[in-house]
């Protein structure tokens, strides 16, 4: 009789995570983004494609590293063809450096919206486009009726969608599947050796449907992320330090 | 098909605009007069004038003797060539080939026009009541040549349809003044007691031009067809062109909708038969009122493709304004270019059919931002981190070189270099710490310089040093310093960008 019950309620769950507008990943597809330790806080531990990602910022400094957690993850999702839209009011990104994240500068399509009212309405019409992998959309604020026009969009054309947010003075609810903040922290090199490391960020999941937010320390390394799970410090570091 | 020519005179050109736009005119005895040496000059004068006596070239003054209750209004010369664009425009619902005839009328290449509406008779008498409607008293006529056409809509009293190869006949008994001639040949030949056409018709042409010279002889052989005469378009007519007359006023924004559809369905099969495809269409529609205006679309790519350009033109829609009713439109595709039946590919590895969707939603999005706004970056064969992304409109065109991944490019770049002040103790060496808006940063590790000499050839000044700087708290900056070290501390340093 108990085992009914629960077998009633992990049907319930399932139906709900499919009502809430998740799918299951196709077979065939290879939805591993390389996240690594990251992808288990996520439903079944399959990063969400087909959905609004939101990222906030609060400088340009973790625009930067928005861009580049960003970049690393478009790198993948573009494997599978299929065109990428940067859309923004006030782009400063420089194509160049997405090549270091592995994306091709010149698939990207730069959509520089002379209007900020304008934004979403492009963003709205790209993401409702199925020719198109993914959006990446550079904007300052998004209110929970736009984030839902813009979920509802992804659900029927299965486009994955991230939403840049730059300077949130208040942050409000949104209907995004996850909402993360990217920092740059200090980078790690060889002990001894002077310059700069490897891109790292402090990679925090403020909130994920269905799944578990967490904070982990990510570096960008040979064309993938790294998780670093516990600072290195080695018997030689001890020594220098 | 022979060629048929229709000639339009306007009577009372300006009056009878005067008379529209001033109610109560109507009947009244009035003129319009431009200042001449001093005195003013009557230009333009009604039948009621005429009737007193007035007559065009008489002065204000004498007028006003003879007719007392004359009303003068002040004539602007070139306003008779205005009101003709304005009605040779409105006269392109009947032909797309009008001319203007100053002062006073219009030529209309009407050859395969008129079964349109019923045939010639119908299609002059159309013109007229629906001129007389506005308000304008003309007088048409429809003939082999234009001389011919002109002559009998201005000087025969019947006959204004002149039959196919009559137009000889037609012109025999009217006046010479039928032959668009200066007035002093006018006078000569009325000296000479020529009054009719026929009464020199049959002189020799190497006569008359010894008595009259070679213009006269000109005019009377294009009068008769035996001397080609051109007309010049008011508008070059598109080859890609489709037309729809409403046969009731279109007002509904859905009846506009079905209408535009019925349009884009006509051309898109034409173009899609000669394997064309649209690159830039404008849809023209013109009012009951005599109003009318158009919106323009261009695509990315050829396309012909119905419910794609439907779509662009749907964005647009709402500027039109119906008014009181819409009664023809045109839809004329003015750049086409031909359509690959191949669809290719602008991404390596997307699907042909995903290019095309991408392709149609950038149309979209330019129907709505600007095509000036889309960019697409290939790289560049420039050090100078500026110039290193190469804008290129061409959504097609693959890049010729590697972009280059040996020299890490911050991810966010400053449009301009953002000065800051910066601390750097030993030359070549990157700074100790540097502030920007306010805020100080104390650089903890740095990888540098990297000299990018500036493109002499394309612009002078200093080349930059770039430093890569890091700091406490893990914030990565593009810095660079303009120019060569000195001790004498004033360096120039600048933020160009944000490394990820």
């Amino acid at each position: 009789m108990t085992a009914t019950k629960e077998e009633i309620i992990s049907k319930l769950r399932q139906d709900m995570i499919r009502w809430e507008g998740f799918r299951p990943p196709q077979p065939g597809t290879d939805n591993d983004l390389g996240l690594g330790p990251v992808a288990a806080a996520f439903q079944d531990g399959v990063f969400p494609t087909g959905a609004i990602h939101e990222f906030i910022s609060n400088c340009p400094e973790d625009t930067a590293a928005s861009g580049g957690f960003i970049a690393g993850l478009v790198q993948k999702l573009l494997g599978n063809g299929g065109a990428c839209l940067w859309i923004s009011y006030t782009r400063r990104i420089y194509p160049p450096a997405l090549k270091l994240f592995g994306v091709d500068p010149d698939r990207v399509i730069f959509v520089d919206v002379p209007l900020q009212k304008d934004v979403l309405w492009v963003t709205e019409e790209a993401l409702k486009c199925e020719g198109v992998a993914t959006v990446i959309c550079e904007t300052k604020d998004l209110s929970f009726t736009e984030s839902q026009r813009l979920q509802l969009a992804v659900e029927k054309s299965l486009v994955t969608g991230f939403v840049l947010r730059k300077d949130v003075k208040k942050v409000n609810t949104t209907a995004c599947v996850t909402r993360w903040q990217i920092r740059p922290v200090r980078s790690q090199l060889r002990t001894g050796m002077p310059g700069v490391g490897h891109p790292r960020w402090q990679v925090e999941l403020l909130k994920v449907r269905n799944g578990r937010p967490g904070n982990w320390t990510v570096e960008w390394k040979k064309q993938n992320f790294q998780t670093i799970t516990a600072p290195q410090l080695t018997e030689e570091a001890r020594r220098y330090a | 098909m022979p060629k048929r020519f229709a000639s339009i005179w306007f009577r009372n050109l300006l009056t009878d605009w005067k008379a529209i736009r001033q109610a109560g005119l109507k009947g009244k005895a009035y003129v319009f007069a431009e200042p001449d040496h001093g005195r003013m000059l009557i230009t333009a004068l009604t039948n009621e004038a005429r009737k007193y006596g007035v007559t065009e070239g008489m002065t204000v003054a004498d007028a006003r003797v003879i007719a007392p209750d004359l009303q003068v209004f002040d004539g602007k010369p070139g306003r008779n060539l205005k009101l003709l664009t304005g009605l040779a425009e409105w006269c392109l619902r009947y032909t797309p080939l009008v001319q203007l005839d100053p002062p006073d009328g219009l030529l209309l290449d009407v050859t395969g026009c008129t079964h349109l509406k019923g045939g010639e008779k119908a299609y002059l008498q159309e013109i007229v009541s629906r001129l007389k409607a506005i308000g304008y008293d003309v007088r048409p006529a429809i003939a082999d040549t234009i001389g011919t056409a002109w002559g009998v809509a201005r000087c025969a009293t019947s006959g204004l349809i002149v039959p196919e190869g009559e137009h000889r006949n037609a012109l025999m008994p009217l006046p010479p003044s039928a032959l668009r001639l200066p007035m002093n040949q006018l006078l000569k030949l009325r000296n000479l007691g020529l009054h009719q056409i026929n009464s020199f018709i049959y002189i020799p042409n190497a006569v008359l031009r010894r008595r009259f010279g070679k213009d006269m002889v000109l005019r009377l052989q294009q009068a008769l067809g035996q001397e080609v005469e051109y007309l010049f378009p008011l508008k070059e007519p598109v080859p890609y062109s489709v037309r729809l007359d409403c046969l009731e006023p279109v007002r509904t924004r859905t009846a506009i909708e079905i209408g535009l559809n019925d349009l884009l369905e006509r051309l898109c099969k034409r173009l899609y038969g000669e394997g064309l495809g649209v690159r830039s269409a404008i849809l023209t529609w013109y009012r009951v009122d005599g109003k009318n205006g158009h919106i323009s679309i261009g695509t990315n790519h050829p396309s012909n493709r119905t419910q794609h350009l439907f779509k662009l033109f749907f964005i647009k829609l709402e500027t039109i304004a119906p008014g009181l009713g819409i009664e023809l439109f045109v839809l004329d595709a003015l750049k086409t270019e031909p359509v690959s039946d191949k669809q290719s590919e602008i991404w390596s590895a997307g699907g042909g059919a995903d290019s095309e969707e991408v392709a149609e939603l950038l149309d979209r999005v330019a129907g709505r931002i600007g095509t000036a706004h889309i960019n697409r970056y290939l790289p560049g064969e420039h050090y100078w981190p500026e110039r290193t992304p190469e804008p290129n409109a061409n959504f097609k065109k693959k890049p010729e070189s590697e972009w280059r991944t040996d020299k890490p490019r911050p991810m966010q770049i400053l449009d301009h270099p953002e000065r800051i002040e910066a601390m750097a103790l030993t030359p070549d060496y990157p700074p100790k710490l540097f502030i920007w808006k306010g805020e100080q940063h104390i650089i903890v590790g740095a990888d540098g310089p990297e000299r990018i000499e500036r493109e002499w050839w394309l612009e002078p000044g200093e080349h930059r040093d770039y430093y890569i700087a890091e700091d406490e708290t893990g914030r990565r900056y593009w810095l660079f310093r303009s120019g060569h070290y000195n001790a004498e501390n004033n360096q120039h340093w600048y933020l160009h960008g944000f490394f990820a």
